[in-house]
């Protein structure tokens, strides 16, 4: 079990109602493929980015289950170990460094250290899930 | 993973606006990193105050500034020339390597908020990659 606290719990749910997943998702991951273009080895099939919305709903389902995060990305955390087979080092560092660094740009000065700092501790908890399922 | 001219020029365009701001935006990188990573405290604890904005923060923010400042013109040999930096990351500061890749996310993060249009994939890619060599660089003494 996750401990937040109300401050986490409401950044969190105001970060997700901000941005635009269809903006959001693509430019996160257009970016990392980008920066770390080892990355577009995972890529081949996922099909046209603006799929990319997709990984958005992802998290937005995180965000609707904050206190059982670990039984609402069992399926998902299954799919990227047993499917797609992520190296599940790049959760963090590839993908969501990226993601928080579209998100502040998107939010701009609303992004403050305390809000960032909620979002990071969200990504964690998410990338922790994801790992779960590797064996 | 070595710097292209094409990402030197990048970097060195990005830095020659962030620098207009090099009071504030090395202060906010330290005060968001020490806020977002606390593990990172560790290293500050002779400090009165750790929160973001606070007078120490901001002004140990300006020196990290002034190093990376001093990079940029050296990013030609930033092997080279960091040793001076190198020997006080490794024997005075004992600063573990892997938190400089914690600092470089942070400075990332402030400067995608400030300058969100310059921050482009491109851009972002030429930054990591000089930021991860002045890593590096600051790491050459370390053993």
């Amino acid at each position: 079990m996750v401990a937040w606290t109300d401050f986490e719990r409401a950044t969190i749910k105001d970060i997700f109602s901000k941005i635009d997943y269809e903006v959001v998702g693509p430019a996160a991951i257009s970016r990392f493929l980008i920066v770390y273009p080892w990355t577009q080895r995972y890529f081949a099939g996922f099909g046209n980015l603006y799929n990319a919305a997709v990984v958005m709903q992802g998290l937005e389902k995180v965000v609707k289950n904050m206190d059982n995060i670990k039984a609402t990305f069992t399926e998902l955390s299954t799919l990227h170990s047993e499917k797609l087979q992520v190296d599940p080092d790049n959760f963090m560092s590839c993908s969501f460094d990226c993601l928080a660094i579209v998100v502040a740009a998107q939010l701009g000065k609303d992004f403050t250290p305390e809000v960032h700092a909620a979002f990071q501790k969200f990504l964690a908890v998410v990338v922790s899930s994801l790992r779960r399922q590797y064996y | 993973m070595s710097l292209t001219e094409k990402d030197k020029a990048a970097v060195k365009a990005l830095w020659a606006k962030v620098s207009k701001v090099v009071d504030t935006v090395g202060g906010e990188a330290l005060g968001r990193m020490l806020l977002v990573y606390p593990q990172t405290k560790t290293y500050f604890s002779h400090w009165p105050d750790l929160t973001p904005g606070s007078e120490p923060v901001m002004v140990h923010g300006k020196l990290i500034l002034g190093g990376v400042t001093e990079a940029v013109s050296k990013i030609d040999n930033l092997s080279g020339g960091l040793l001076e930096l190198s020997e006080l990351h490794a024997f005075k500061l004992r600063v573990d390597p892997s938190n400089f890749k914690i600092l470089a996310q942070s400075f990332m993060v402030v400067i995608a908020t400030m300058f969100p249009k310059d921050f482009t994939p491109e851009t972002h890619v030429a930054f990591d990659k000089f930021l991860a060599a002045v890593a590096l660089g600051l790491s050459e003494k370390y053993r």
